[in-house]
């Protein structure tokens, strides 16, 4: 490639970065300036201030807000993981009546947005008392539309397994149970991977249920409660907003980090939405 | 071959049994998809089959009434002049999203598939908005985008004079499209990478020594290969605008006027902020119909868009 070429196709690479660099380090920067800087144009604080990350945790319960979404998205992630994982393998590998039946009946929630349903779930749940707690955002999340893809994806996975590996299994006298245990999951660990991450973003990121479902303060999720730093006047205190946005970003900034490569890849093995 | 092996006495025990390997595989197979089962029935089928019978009754939580009323909220939802507003929002969010959505993200990749030194950098660094929280992303938009905010500085530094557009009818959908693609764009860049180096090298060269030029190159061998991604994007990324909802609620709550309510926005505010669970659920209806429309459409397109499955 000619020099010149390589200098504009930089160029271009640099300038189309921007919007996308831009914000994150807005988000961070505007965090520790002084309230009245938070329309100026500068890149860097005039002053640091930390007092924004002090006022997130006086104004609202946010260290018990941090722990309900971590935990709920915990619990979501490593339950999928057994239901998919499971489901996928049976879906794959057993041969059992009725499987093709059973399986369209899954798939039918890869059709259905989960909005569809939120007016009978939302029913439901209050009916049942559970209106302001947390399970509505555990349980329909592991068993309900939002794992069918994941079942998808791991029942892809399993098909594509050589059968020969469970056959010297089988001989060596482990049966279907066992074959499943301890031959073909921990084989799945890619998929597994895969499914992990996008199931963690998708709760982590959940808006439309928890606003839905929850009504006090110490119940709220962090989407949820990022949107409540207001004034009396029912304005956006911004500094304050977005010290607590840079605390929510920095759980998957961290794991990012940590495992860059396998994080993308994983998303470009499964062609899926977080 | 390895059935040879087996003693006859193997095979008659297991004869006599009731506990047949096949029966046991059986009760593993049932035991290993119950759990999604049931919440499938518990959690998709009965909520879908729930939303059309809500669908035929006025349901006000407020008031507390419940009746049915047949077909009245559907004569309701056609004479609706805010619905077909929402449908029009939602038809230029989701066709503004997916056309710049899937240029950039094309365009992006095969910047990033030359042989530069760097680009992995880069990949990170268009990558990484996936990363911030949704509503974070948001808010950070949000006052980006104020009048005074660093949208209008920088045009500003420029000579020109933004306009507010949060609350311009005509600037806040394009907004809200802009905020969501620079969001997500890397999910589908990075698709398009793989399926760009899955391209054969040597069609390329052949194509240079006929003598076709860069764009011809593009258009009549990357295009064509990469097809089946393209498809796959157009899926995910369409579906995925029909189901946006927290930008949208941060954002502008829908305005200025209905100009951003897509239809999400409206079946919340008909169920949870007016409370009219039956209306509401005959709006679930028209989402669920679109959806599955669209789903079919696309699956039955793909034999003349696709040029080969993988």
């Amino acid at each position: 490639m000619r020099p010149r070429v390589k200098i504009a196709l930089y160029g271009l690479l640099c300038l189309l970065c921007v919007p996308f660099v831009f914000p994150t380090w807005w988000m961070i920067t505007s965090s520790m300036k002084p309230i009245s800087e938070i329309f100026s144009t500068s890149l860097l604080p005039s002053e640091w201030t930390f007092a924004t990350y002090r006022q997130v945790f006086e104004m609202q319960p946010f260290g018990q807000q941090y722990w309900n979404s971590l935990y709920i998205a915990v619990i979501v992630t490593v339950g999928t993981m057994a239901v998919a994982a499971m489901a996928g393998y049976a879906f794959a590998r057993i041969r059992f009546p009725g499987q093709n039946v059973l399986f369209v009946v899954v798939l039918i929630g890869l059709l259905i947005p989960s909005e569809v349903t939120i007016v009978p779930l939302f029913q439901m749940f209050q009916s049942l008392g559970l209106t302001n707690t947390h399970w509505p955002l555990i349980i329909v999340p592991i068993f309900g539309a939002p794992c069918v893809l994941a079942i998808f994806i791991m029942r892809q996975f399993f098909i594509a397994l050589p059968s020969e590996l469970e056959e010297a299994a089988r001989m060596d006298g482990l049966g279907r149970a066992g074959i499943f245990y301890r031959v073909a999951l921990p084989l799945s660990r890619p998929a597994l991977g895969a499914v992990a991450i996008f199931t963690f973003l998708h709760s982590w990121n959940l808006y439309l249920e928890p606003i839905v479902y929850l009504s006090t303060p110490d119940m709220y999720t962090l989407p949820q409660a990022l949107t409540q730093f207001v004034d009396i006047y029912r304005g956006p205190m911004w500094n304050v907003q977005l010290a607590a946005a840079t605390m929510t970003a920095v759980p998957i900034l961290v794991v990012f980090v940590l495992a860059q490569r396998q994080f993308i890849e994983g998303l470009a093995h499964t062609g899926v939405k977080g | 071959m390895t059935a040879v092996a087996h003693s006859t006495r193997a095979v008659a025990r297991e004869r006599a049994s009731f506990w047949t390997q096949r029966r046991r595989d059986n009760l593993v197979g049932y035991l290993f998809v119950a759990p999604a089962l049931l919440g499938s029935i518990a959690f998709v089928l009965v909520p879908l089959a729930l939303v059309g019978w809500y669908s035929l009754n006025e349901w006000n939580v407020l008031a507390g009434t419940f009746h049915f009323v047949g077909a009245q909220n559907y004569q309701q939802l056609l004479a609706d002049e805010k619905l077909r507003d929402s449908l029009v929002a939602t038809t230029w969010f989701a066709a503004g999203l997916v056309v710049l959505n899937l240029s950039l993200a094309l365009l992006l990749a095969v910047l990033l598939n030359q042989k530069l030194r760097g680009t992995t950098v880069f990949r990170t660094l268009f990558f990484s908005p996936v990363l911030v929280s949704l509503v974070a992303w948001t808010l950070v938009w949000q006052l980006m985008l104020q009048p005074e905010g660093s949208v209008n500085s920088l045009l500003g530094f420029f000579g020109a004079d933004g306009p507010n557009w949060l609350r311009g009818e005509s600037t806040a959908m394009v907004s809200v499209i802009v905020v969501q693609v620079i969001k997500n764009v890397g999910l589908n860049m990075v698709l398009f990478l793989a399926a760009l180096q899955g391209v054969p090298q040597p069609l390329y060269e052949a194509a240079k020594i006929d003598g076709a030029g860069a764009w011809t190159r593009f258009r009549r061998i990357t295009v064509p290969l990469i097809s089946p991604t393209i498809l796959l994007t157009s899926i995910i990324t369409i579906v995925g605008s029909l189901q946006v909802f927290a930008q949208i609620a941060v954002l502008t709550q829908g305005g200025p006027g209905t100009s951003t309510t897509v239809l999400i926005y409206y079946l919340y505010q008909q169920a949870f902020q007016f409370h009219h669970f039956g209306y509401g659920a005959t709006i679930s209806v028209l989402l669920f119909v679109i959806v599955a429309a669209l789903t079919l459409l696309q699956w039955r397109m793909r034999r003349k868009w696709v040029l080969h499955e993988t």
